[in-house]
């Protein structure tokens, strides 16, 4: 069990952890905004029943939902495992898991996360004054060019603090994922332990480092977007 | 004929009745003020004048075309109610600039974005002309250079009509309150709207820094353009309108020449108004 041996086996698990943040992340935010606007939305029924949805959420543990997602039409993904497994040889995990596993992982990783951005967006998006939207109106634009062209760009200024946490947390709760079998890279580690507990503080460095690179990259961003007060 | 006409207007927020029946016209040229205690209606009569509120009841008529009916039948879509208000440029008391663009581009965003819909016209006109493909592309791409070449010149001659020529590459949070009520107005006017309304555009401004505005403002006065200002600088009232109106509770109390109108008030809440405004400034 030499050194570059445990390594290659945690960045196998890495990648795993890579692949789920970055599917969530580019999921995530967009319905993220989807589902802000459905709770702002001045019809009442469905700002309604997204806050509700939202609350259900945000209220209930992420492990659960991963269990839901899964077990409820676990036949679904149990077939879908087999599938690419006898087919395309894919597996994921030691017990089983494979692709369908995976897509259960993401779809509930995307939710979870798309309720937390939509509330993050919501703050930011009413914490623009009406003098930007009317100014757009006065000068004769359209709501989408008002949304795009004057707010977006302020919005994301002023949100980027919270969705760096946001983002900073996802990377840690991809770990959550190897309650269902998913070989991530602690469940690699962890795989270890019986000759060695190393491997698991090496695992730890792993994710340091990548935290390290989005704290400079969210630093990057906010410099850039320094030129302005908004 | 009047140029700007409004008959009867009403607008009630919940249960307050803000304005309670204004009616108002003034001649292509003429610069109105309207003065009155806050709360008197002046900025939700602007508002309403600028589509930013839809009046409960009343009419507006501009050179002839009427422009809001409150006994229309059929509701104004996006699209229409976005054409009628670029009759109108509003400037704000709080200016409104768009922080994440430079003077240069707060004055020329919408005019491009507007160009856009020249386009789409220009090239519908085109293609019922039966222009080959090669030829609609290259004249629109000829259109579209002039177009953005006059929209670049039109800003750069507001600039100057401003004196904020070497501000151009600045951004709004970098300008003080006076420069950026100027940029404001240039932004208006890059629009060519008929009739130029000021919310209170001075009172978020220090006095040193009023001046410089009402220079501004004073200049298009001497361009003749239709102005309507809403504000609380008497002397500057008096000076460049050519109609002041007062407004108290809803109401057109009393309208008239500068002269007449703050030299010869005639009703009470007038009186007490000017008299409070002059104490104010220590006369």
């Amino acid at each position: 069990m030499s050194f570059s041996y445990v390594t290659q086996s945690l960045l196998g698990g890495f990648a795993f952890t890579c692949l789920l943040f970055g599917l969530t992340l580019i999921m995530s935010i967009p319905l993220g905004l989807i589902i802000s606007f459905c709770s702002m939305s001045k019809f009442k029924p469905l700002s309604f029943i997204t806050k509700v949805f939202v609350w259900i959420i945000r209220g209930v543990p992420l492990m659960l939902q991963i269990f839901i997602v899964y077990f409820l039409p676990a036949k679904f993904w149990g077939e879908l495992n087999r599938y690419y497994y006898f087919t395309y040889g894919i597996q994921f995990g030691h017990n089983g898991a494979g692709i369908g596993t995976f897509i259960a992982v993401v779809i509930a990783f995307v939710i979870n996360y798309a309720a937390y951005f939509s509330e993050i967006f919501r703050g930011g998006i009413e914490s623009i004054s009406a003098g930007q939207y009317e100014a757009g109106k006065v000068l004769g634009m359209t709501k989408t060019q008002i949304f795009f062209k004057i707010v977006l760009l302020q919005v994301v200024k002023r949100i980027l603090a919270p969705i760096s946490n946001e983002v900073i947390t996802l990377v840690k709760d991809t770990a959550l994922s190897n309650t269902v079998g998913i070989i991530e890279i602690i469940l690699q580690a962890q795989l270890f332990t019986e000759k060695a507990i190393w491997p698991l503080f090496y695992s730890g460095a792993f994710y340091l480092v990548f935290v390290g690179v989005l704290t400079l990259l969210f630093g990057y961003i906010e410099k850039k977007l320094s030129y302005f007060k908004a | 004929m009047a140029y700007l006409s409004i008959e009867n207007f009403y607008k009630s927020f919940g249960k307050t009745e803000v304005l309670k029946g204004i009616n108002l016209s003034m001649q292509k040229g003429e610069v109105v003020s309207i003065i009155g205690s806050s709360g008197s209606g002046k900025t939700t009569l602007l508002r309403c004048i600028n589509f930013l509120e839809t009046p409960d009841n009343g009419v507006m008529t501009l050179d002839g075309e009427l422009l809001f009916n409150s006994n229309a039948e059929k509701k104004d879509g996006d699209m229409a109610l976005r054409n009628k208000r670029l009759n109108f440029g509003l400037v704000f008391q709080s200016f409104n600039l768009f922080p994440q663009y430079n003077v240069f581009k707060n004055i020329t965003l919408a005019p491009t974005l507007l160009l856009k819909d020249k386009i789409k016209a220009y090239k519908k006109q085109l293609q019922e002309e039966k222009l080959s493909r090669k030829e609609i592309s290259s004249k629109i791409a000829t259109f579209k250079e002039a177009e953005k070449k006059a929209i670049d010149k039109d800003a750069e001659e507001l600039l100057e009509k401003i004196g904020l020529t070497e501000k151009r590459n600045s951004f709004p949070c970098e300008l003080s309150g006076g420069q950026c009520q100027r940029v404001a107005i240039a932004r208006a006017l890059a629009l060519k709207p008929k009739i130029l309304c000021f919310d209170e555009p001075t009172s978020a401004l220090d006095p040193e820094l009023t001046g410089e505005v009402l220079k501004v403002i004073r200049a298009l006065k001497d361009e003749d353009r239709t102005m309507i200002i809403v504000t609380h600088e008497m002397g500057f009232a008096k000076n460049v309108s050519d109609k002041i109106v007062f407004m108290a509770d809803g109401v057109i109390e009393e309208e008239g020449a500068p002269k007449d109108v703050i030299e010869n008030p005639k009703s009470e809440k007038l009186k007490t108004f000017l008299h409070g405004v002059t104490n104010k400034d220590g006369e």
